[in-house]
């Protein structure tokens, strides 16, 4: 269908073919996960499934595809990872003390209120 | 030497990427090159404080023990949100830490929330104390235990 | 034989990756706090990335890789920028 496809042997084809499957099929269950989960706590581990297994996968995917096409080690897919690992934890242990204080913050306003109301 | 390359680390893996990103060639090399030098002048303008693994031949076996247990739980987590909220039981734990080193908590940060199902919420300076948050508390699971023994120890003994 | 194989399995991960940014969309528009919203800005802008890498692999271009790279960057900073302004209401303290 595609030409430059054509020119991969059929295992390496398998091979590139299986990890996509497992990488947009992670990614998709951690995106359902982010719909299904009832707490934001636990929502904020449905995106790592797609930061870690999910790009891995699809990233490993395209560097076997480029490396079997061009004939030399393609490695630049390998600056994503790399990137994904050290941003995701940042942004999710920011916006984790983000909601804790976020939610300390209102139930002492909570708490106030009730008190001067009792009063 | 010290001088002109205060952060050899950095400065190599600048012109690493430099070349990933471009063709490899001669004056790419040297334009890389160029870019990392001054990287590394401009990092030590912030004076970050000097990190200094002790053990570093330690680093590759607890990289691959992570990259493991990342598998195995992004499999495990994938697991518990097809089936559901039934027979879950997510909640926080309290974990007093002994690492101090601030470098090697980051690390132990990164590694706690890269894996999926758990999250690092909040860390006390003062008192060590580290707020976790579990996707699945399990039955009786010694989460303490767990993280002091297969992260934080290794870890203590590459940079402590 | 590996063409047909390839081809499909690049569109269905493409399909695959859409489905996941419009689960991440709709959690975007029903929140219902404002640090899920943010979440969820983060993993639609992660499935964005995986499409641009699957469409380069699908074209045999390697500039949708750097745009990929680029989308990655931007979206970081925007979700640090999100939660910095939900802790304390300013960005830059």
């Amino acid at each position: 269908m595609k030409t430059h496809f054509e020119a991969l042997p059929p295992a390496v084809a398998l091979l590139v073919a299986a990890l996509l499957v497992i990488g947009a099929g992670l990614t998709l269950i951690g995106a359902v996960g982010l719909l299904r989960l009832p707490t934001f706590y636990e929502r904020i581990h449905a995106p790592t499934l797609g930061t870690s297994g999910g790009t891995a996968g699809i990233v490993t995917a395209s560097m076997v595809l480029f490396s079997v096409l061009a004939g030399r080690l393609a490695v630049h897919e390998l600056l994503i990872g790399f990137f994904v690992t050290i941003t995701t934890p940042v942004t999710l242990m920011l916006l984790g003390r983000a909601a804790l204080y976020r939610d300390r913050s209102e139930a002492k306003a909570e708490a106030d209120r009730a008190a001067r109301e009792a009063e | 030497m010290t001088r002109h390359l205060p952060h050899p680390i950095l400065t190599a893996t600048v012109i690493l990427m430099w070349l990933l990103l471009n063709r490899f060639s001669v004056g790419h090399l040297l334009l890389g090159a160029l870019v990392g030098v001054i990287a590394g002048k401009a990092m030590s303008a912030l004076r970050p404080p000097r990190v200094r693994p002790r053990r570093w031949w330690l680093i590759p076996g607890l990289a691959l023990r992570v990259l493991g247990d990342i598998g195995g739980s992004n499999l495990a987590v994938a697991g518990q949100i097809l089936r559901g909220a039934e027979r879950r039981v997510p909640g926080f734990v309290e974990i007093g830490l002994r690492l101090r080193d601030p470098f090697a908590l980051g690390i132990l940060a990164t590694i706690l929330t890269a894996m999926p199902g758990t999250a690092w919420i909040q860390y006390d300076r003062a008192s060590g104390r580290l707020l976790l948050h579990a996707l699945d508390l399990g039955d009786g699971t010694d989460w303490a235990g767990i993280v002091r023994e297969r992260y934080e120890g290794p870890l203590m003994e590459i940079f402590e | 034989m590996s063409g047909t194989i390839l081809y499909y399995s690049v569109v269905g991960a493409q399909v695959a990756l859409v489905a996941a940014m419009a689960c991440a969309v709709i959690r975007m528009i029903i929140g219902p706090r404002a640090q899920d919203r943010v979440l969820a800005f983060d993993a639609a802008s992660i499935c964005t990335m995986l499409i641009f890498v699957t469409q380069g692999m699908r074209t045999g271009n390697v500039f949708f890789f750097e745009g990929a790279l680029v989308i990655s960057a931007l979206a970081f900073v925007a979700t640090v920028a999100l939660a910095k302004f939900l802790m304390r209401g300013e960005v830059i303290e």
